[in-house]
C-alpha cells in the first residue's frame, strides 16, 4: 500500500520528470471514443452490413423488378436499373441517419448522462479538442458503415465504376454535414425530448424527398428546389456519380464544397455552444 | 509558498451571485477546505480553481499562472475529483485510468505501472478488469480519486469527496487522503460535513451565501467561535420552556458564581444547545429545568457554523 502514489516516498511527486512535455490533442479524445467502440464494434458492423442487405434486396431487387419493367424511357433513371439508381442514394441516406444518431444522444450524454465531456474538460484537453475528437470518431463510424455498404453494393453487382471507392468519403461528407450542426444544436439542449421529433420531421423527410429513391425532378418544382438545399441531395448526387461513373464532372466539386462548407459552419457553431455549456 | 491565491473572486450566474468576492490562499503541502452548506458557492469556487469556469471579477492565480490564459497548462498539473462521478461505467476499472491518463498525453509505458500502483493504492487491484458499473459507490469514489492521481498532480481538488458514501466507505476515503497528505500532496476540498473538515483540513474557510465568514485551522475556529463544551438539552415539545428556564438561570447565577454558567444558547427544533466552558457547573445549577435527556460533548465546526450563521450545515 505504501509504495502506491509517488515514485519516491519522501518527496511529493511534483519533481517527477515527465511533467513538462504535455501535448494533449484531439487524438487523445478520439482514443477515448475508439476505446468505447472496441466494446461493441461487432454489433455495429453487423448492423451496417444487414441494413443495406435488407434494403437492397427488398427495394432494389423486389420493387426494382416492377419499376424496371414499367420504365420505358431511358431518361427516367438516367438509363440505370432501379437497384443501381437506388443503392448510391441509400449509401448517402444511411450516412445521414447514422451521423444524426451519433450526434444527438451521445452528445447530450457527454454533457448530461455520462459527463464524458466534463471529465475531459478537467484535463488539459480544450473545448475545441473535445468536440473535434468526437467529430472525428463520428466520421470514422460513418466511414466504416459506408465501406461496408459499398461492399454489399458490390456483392449485389451494383457498382459500375472504380470511382466508387471514393463514394464512402462522399458519404462521410454528407453525414458530417448533418452531424456538426446537429451536435452544435444538441449542446444547447437539456432534454432529449425533441430528438425523435427532429428525426421524424426533419431528417426523415430529407431521406424521402432528396433524390434517394427517385430523381427529384419527379417532384413539384418548389419541392425540387427545396431538395437542392438539403445536404443529403448533394451527398446523393456525389455518391451516385461516383458509383455509376455517369455524370462525373466539375459539378461534383461544387457538391463536395457545399458539404464541406456546412461541416465548417457546424464546427464553428459547435465550438461556441460547447464552450458555453462546458465552461459556464 | 502559496500554490493558489485568490482575491475578490466573484462568480455570477445572471442576477445570482454564487461567489461574492472571496479571498484565500492555499499553501504547498496543506489540506485546505471550503466548509459550508449546499449553495454556499463552494463548487463554483472549485470550478474556477479547476480552470473550467471563468471568474466575473477578482484575481486568481494557480501555480503562478493565470487560469484564463493558461488553463490547459494549469489543468495539466491538477487532479480533479468532481462531485458527481463521471467514470465511464461501461469500461473496465483499468481502462478508465488508461483513457484518462491519455488525456494528459502519458504514454502506455508510463501508464501501465502507474495504473497498477494506483489500483493498489485505492484497493481495487482485484477489480482491475471488471466493468465499473456494478461497483459500489465507495469503490467508484476511490477509482475517481485514483484517476485524479494518474498525472501525479501537484494539487488535488476534491469536490465533496465523501458525499453519498456510507460511514465505512467514508473512512476508507479519509484514510487514503490522509496518506496522500503525509506524502506532501496539496489538497483542496469542499465539504458540508464538519467531521470531514475536522478530520482532513489543516486550514479551512467557512463559506455561507457566497462569502467567507471565517478562516483558520479547525481548532482555532472552535476556540474562537465556540466554547470548550456543549451541553445538549433535549425535549421534544418544550424547547421554548427550556430556553426560558436557561435565561432565568443565567440572570440568577451571574452574580453568585465566578463566571457565567454558559456563554450562549442555540434553540433547535428538538433541543437547546448550551455553550459552556464548564458543563459540570452548568449541570449542577440546572435546578428545576428538566430536559428529557442531557448530552455533553466537545464543540465541533458545526457549532462554529451555527454561531456564525445561525443555521446548521446540513438541513
Amino acid at each position: 500500500m505504501t509504495q502506491a502514489v509517488p515514485s519516491s516516498s519522501t518527496a511529493p511527486y511534483t519533481s517527477s520528470v515527465q511533467r513538462t512535455p504535455l501535448a494533449p490533442s484531439t487524438k487523445q479524445a478520439v482514443e477515448y471514443w475508439l476505446t468505447t467502440y472496441r466494446r461493441n464494434w461487432k454489433g455495429s458492423v453487423l448492423t451496417s452490413f444487414l441494413s443495406p442487405v435488407l434494403f437492397l434486396a427488398a427495394m432494389g431487387l423486389g420493387l426494382g423488378s416492377l419499376i424496371d419493367a414499367e420504365v420505358t424511357s431511358p431518361n427516367h433513371l438516367s438509363g440505370l436499373d432501379y437497384l443501381d439508381f437506388l443503392a448510391p442514394g441509400l449509401l448517402a441516406g444511411n450516412a445521414m441517419l447514422l451521423a444524426v444518431n451519433e450526434s444527438t444522444y451521445p452528445v447530450l450524454g457527454g454533457f448530461k448522462w455520462y459527463r464524458t465531456y466534463t471529465a475531459m474538460a478537467a484535463s488539459p484537453l480544450e473545448g475545441k479538442q473535445i468536440l473535434l475528437g468526437h467529430f472525428v470518431y463520428m466520421a470514422f463510424r460513418v466511414a466504416l458503415a459506408s465501406f461496408v455498404f459499398l461492399g454489399v453494393m458490390a456483392a449485389f453487382g451494383s457498382v459500375g465504376s472504380p470511382l466508387a471507392v471514393l463514394a464512402p468519403i462522399a458519404a462521410v461528407l454528407c453525414g458530417m454535414a448533418f452531424a456538426t450542426p446537429t451536435a452544435a444544436l444538441v449542446a444547447t439542449r437539456t432534454q432529449a425530448d425533441n430528438f425523435s421529433t427532429f428525426t421524424r420531421f426533419v431528417i426523415m423527410p430529407m431521406f424521402l424527398f432528396s433524390g434517394t429513391f427517385y430523381p427529384v425532378s419527379q417532384l413539384p418544382v418548389v419541392l425540387e428546389q427545396i431538395a437542392w438545399l438539403t445536404p443529403v441531395w448533394h451527398g446523393v448526387r456525389l455518391c451516385r456519380a461516383l458509383c455509376t461513373g455517369d455524370n462525373v464532372d466539375w459539378t461534383l466539386v461544387g457538391h463536395a464544397a457545399y458539404l464541406v462548407a456546412l461541416i465548417f459552419v457546424g464546427i464553428a457553431a459547435a465550438r461556441y455552444t460547447f464552450a458555453r455549456r462546458l465552461y459556464e | 509558498m502559496s500554490l493558489i491565491a485568490a482575491s475578490g473572486l466573484t462568480k455570477r450566474f445572471g442576477e445570482f451571485i454564487a461567489v461574492d468576492g472571496i479571498s484565500f490562499e492555499v499553501r504547498s503541502g496543506e489540506v485546505f477546505g471550503f466548509l459550508g452548506p449546499n449553495g454556499a458557492g463552494k463548487s463554483s469556487t472549485m470550478r474556477m480553481i479547476g480552470c473550467v469556469s471563468h471568474a466575473n471579477a477578482g484575481h486568481l492565480q494557480i501555480l503562478g499562472m493565470d487560469p484564463i490564459q493558461q488553463g490547459a497548462a494549469i489543468r495539466a498539473r491538477l487532479g480533479v475529483v468532481p462531485q458527481m462521478d463521471n467514470l465511464d461505467e461501461e469500461l473496465s476499472v483499468a481502462q478508465n485510468l488508461f483513457v484518462y491518463g491519455r488525456y494528459f498525453d502519458l504514454s502506455k509505458a508510463v501508464l501501465r505501472p502507474r495504473i497498477a500502483e494506483l489500483l493498489e493504492f485505492v484497493q481495487l487491484t482485484e477489480r482491475a478488469d471488471d466493468r465499473v458499473e456494478p461497483l459500489s459507490g465507495g469503490m467508484k469514489r476511490r477509482l475517481t480519486i485514483a484517476r485524479a492521481l494518474i498525472s501525479q498532480p501537484e494539487v488535488l481538488l476534491l469536490d465533496e469527496p465523501t458525499t453519498g458514501l456510507d460511514p465505512q466507505a467514508r473512512h476508507v476515503v479519509w484514510e487514503r487522503l490522509g496518506t496522500l497528505k503525509r506524502r506532501g500532496v496539496t489538497q483542496v476540498l469542499t465539504t458540508h460535513y464538519m467531521d470531514e473538515a475536522e478530520q482532513l483540513c489543516d486550514r479551512l474557510v467557512v463559506m455561507d451565501k457566497g462569502k467567507i465568514v471565517a478562516e483558520g485551522s479547525p481548532r482555532e475556529l472552535i476556540e474562537r467561535y465556540s466554547t470548550r463544551e456543549v451541553v445538549e438539552l433535549r425535549a421534544n415539545e418544550m424547547v421554548a420552556v427550556l430556553s426560558a428556564g436557561l435565561a432565568d438561570l443565567l440572570q440568577k447565577n451571574n452574580s453568585t458564581t465566578a463566571g457565567a454558567l454558559y456563554e450562549r444558547t442555540e434553540e433547535l427544533p428538538d433541543r437547546v444547545l448550551v455553550y459552556t466552558n464548564s458543563s459540570e457547573q452548568l449541570l449542577a445549577h440546572l435546578g428545576d429545568i428538566h430536559p428529557d435527556s442531557v448530552l455533553v460533548r466537545r464543540s465541533t465546526l458545526e457549532d462554529v457554523f451555527l454561531s456564525l450563521t445561525g443555521r446548521t450545515l446540513v438541513d
